[in-house]
């Protein structure tokens, strides 16, 4: 089946892009491109927000209400946005750098609040765009321009640490996956509440070099090699677990969202001028005296 | 004395090397990276001696580099634009603790709009936090500087940080021709690192950063004010004494065929390497033209800036920043304010260029002296080349 045309997506002008030969992003970029296409979304209904890397630089290529912000605080913006307008679509593009290191503290807490955001990470398990150095997604004891040794630190489950921050649709998919990912773009935009999808990605110039894979094509057999599905996950012993990773639709468990939540409390406190109980007692105080 | 190639990065990383910090503690930002990418290659290589932190931002960074230097260590770090501002709100803690750390800091434009390329906003929006800040004009002054650098803010006198700047990619980027002292030579020069106070020193307990309200904070200030007094003529000094030992002098100030001119250009970093090719051109038409180099803009050599300027007729500064409050750069309100009590003063004109990277070209230097002679009076801000 031919692919639908997705170009009027796309700043065309803005192009060429500046990804390496072989970079995952615009297969990211691409899929969730796919998401919103299948969900015939309106383009002026949507807006996308990114932070700074390789990956946030997708916001520029893309033709919806974009904001490109500064590094770390991308989710600061689109809650600000949610919040203002919400009944746009809005969808966060970031990299591993982005959302978990400079940005960290914004991702957990906007998670906690369930706030209806669609957060895509392009997880490349490195700060791609300053050359290399490693990212809390970084394995354990590869090689990273900042870990010349191997790196230290054990990594982050960006999906166990979303999920126990209050997320409410969690999934993993791969570059080597790329067709699932769409699925998981519309089922993450379906979902009223924080959504999380953490897409590994491949940095063939500076992951793949410095950890001695050949090239982008072998990275994205090694993604094949490593995911196991949720299913076959489940039945797997920790041994097994060693080196693989899971993919799917690891969480999906619905509560209220803030932005719900937000226009409830105004209409029952605000609009209403209801005087909260403080004040009602401060004004029989007042009367009295 | 070897003679290499070496970016204005390799450069001030090579003087990192020299340098043999006792901690390193950054976060990776263009242009800046390289600086401590280099050095940390020479950690991993065992090159230096040195305890280098990966942080996860330029605020963590900063924040490790004052544990570091609260434990009595040398500390260095690099970073550039967004990474100097996330970096703000510990600057002032490293001058009101007085800790020598010294930080090399490749000039870029400020967001927004995002921009990687060479303008002074960064360095300019962090000028009031007490700390020490040298320009260069290229990269043997980066090199150089940064090896003074460490002289300087471990004075006794001075103890304050320090931050030597290059201009990003002009000079953080371009491989140029330098001298760098032998190894012997540069250990020797920058000497043993004297601990002043350790908070890990339980024979003398110290305490830092406590509460400090109407009580005391103001008089706790004070010494950071005497200390920049004083660290002019550390600096002064410390130039004066390189310029002796390896043949190439500093001061706060550079002048370049100022002594007879009627028309100067006053300017930082390396625009005024540009400039000196111009000068020496229009000399050879017979324009009695000059330079003022500012190198040092912390602490702000005002007096022998107006001494300086006493005798040209006309001057233009040039500003590769705004200040946004309609009185022009940071670098001309503070000449003007400067020549306030001077008797004699030159008409004073101010250049705001190369923002984001706007190249300044010798055809552009030359256009700003041709229309300095013809300036009739004193306090036009012009921002130039920007197009219509
Ligand atoms: C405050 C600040 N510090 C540092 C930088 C430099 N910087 C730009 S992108 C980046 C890391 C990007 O890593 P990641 O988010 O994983 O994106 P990738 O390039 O890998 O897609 C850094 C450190 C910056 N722009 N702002
Ligand atoms: S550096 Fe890596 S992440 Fe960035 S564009 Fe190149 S391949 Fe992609
Ligand atoms: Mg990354």
């Amino acid at each position: 089946m031919a692919l639908r045309d997705i170009s009027k997506y796309l700043r065309l002008d803005k192009f060429p892009h500046i990804w390496c030969p072989g970079c995952g992003n615009g297969i990211v970029m691409q899929s969730v491109l796919r998401g919103i296409d299948k969900l015939g979304l309106d383009q002026n209904k949507v807006a996308v927000i990114s932070g700074i890397g390789c990956s946030s630089r997708a916001a520029g290529y893309l033709d919806f209400n974009t904001l490109h912000t500064t590094h770390g605080r991308a989710l600061t913006f689109a809650t600000g946005i949610k919040m203002a307008k919400p009944e746009l679509t809005v969808i966060v593009l970031t990299g591993d750098g982005d959302c978990s290191a400079i940005g960290g503290n914004h991702l957990i807490h906007a998670a906690r609040r369930n706030i209806d955001l669609n957060v895509v990470v392009f997880n490349n398990s490195i700060y791609g765009m300053t050359g290399g150095q490693f990212s809390p997604t970084t394995p354990l004891n590869d090689i990273a321009a900042t870990a010349p040794f191997g790196n230290l630190d054990p990594p982050f489950d960006l999906c166990e640490l979303t999920k126990a921050a209050g997320a409410t649709y969690i999934a993993r998919s791969t570059t080597y996956h790329a067709t699932q990912i769409s699925n998981f773009v519309i089922k993450a935009i379906q979902n009223k509440g924080f959504s999380f999808l953490d897409i590994i990605t491949q940095c063939p110039v500076y992951y793949g070099r410095m950890n001695k894979i050949k090239d982008a094509v072998d990275m994205l057999k090694e993604q094949r090699d490593n995911a196991r599905n949720i299913k076959q996950w489940s039945i797997l012993s920790d041994e097994e677990k060693q080196g693989k990773f899971v993919i799917g639709e690891l969480h999906n468990q619905p509560r209220p969202e803030y932005t719900e939540s937000y226009q409830s409390l105004i209409e029952r406190h605000i609009e209403k001028r209801q005087p909260s109980p403080k004040s009602e007692e401060r004004e029989t105080k007042s009367r009295e005296e | 004395m070897p003679t290499l190639a070496k970016t204005g990065n390799e450069a001030m990383a090579e003087a990192m090397r020299q340098i043999n910090p006792d901690v390193v503690a950054a976060y990776p930002i263009t242009p800046a990276t390289e600086v401590v990418m280099i050095f940390s290659q020479f950690v991993a290589d065992g090159l230096v001696d040195t305890e280098y932190v990966a942080a996860e931002s330029e605020h963590s960074a900063m924040s490790a580099c004052v544990g570091a230097a609260s434990a009595g260590c040398r500390v260095m770090t690099g970073t550039s634009s967004q990474g100097l501002q996330l970096m703000s709100e510990i600057l002032p803690i490293v001058s009101a603790l007085r800790q020598p750390i010294v930080l090399c800091e490749v000039n870029r434009a400020l967001s927004g709009p995002i921009n990687i390329h060479c303008d002074h906003s960064d360095t300019m929006a962090v000028r009031d936090f007490g700390w020490i800040q040298i320009f260069s004009e290229n990269a043997q002054e980066a090199y150089d500087s940064v090896l003074q650098a460490v002289l300087i803010a471990e004075d006794e006198k001075v103890r304050l940080p320090a931050m030597v700047t290059t201009d990003g990619f002009i000079i953080s980027h371009c491989m140029e021709k330098i001298e760098t002292m032998e190894d012997d030579a540069a250990k020797k020069y920058i000497g043993e690192h004297k601990v002043k106070n350790s908070i890990l020193n339980l024979e003398k307990p110290i305490t830092l950063g406590s509460l400090d309200l109407q009580d005391y904070y103001f008089e706790h200030k004070m010494p950071v004010v005497e200390a920049m007094k004083q660290a002019k003529d550390v600096i002064v000094k410390v130039g004066k004494e390189f310029g002796q030992k390896f043949g190439r002098e500093y001061g706060l100030l550079e002048e370049y065929k100022l002594a007879d001119a009627e028309f100067a250009v006053v300017a930082l970093g390396s625009t005024c390497g540009t400039t000196k090719a111009v000068v020496d051109e229009l000399r050879n038409n017979g324009l009695k033209a000059g330079l003022l180099k500012v190198r040092v803009f912390r602490p702000f050599p005002g007096e022998e800036i107006a001494q300086a300027l006493s005798k040209v007729k006309a001057a233009v500064i040039l500003d590769r920043s705004d200040t946004y409050c309609n009185q022009g750069g940071q670098l001309y309100t503070e000449i003007r304010s400067a020549m306030y009590e001077a008797a004699k003063k030159p008409l004073l004109a101010n250049y705001i260029y190369g923002l984001g990277g706007r190249e300044i070209s010798l055809e552009g230097i030359r256009q700003i002296y041709k229309q300095l002679q013809e300036c009739q009076s004193s306090g036009q801000v012009i921002h130039f080349g920007v197009r219509e």
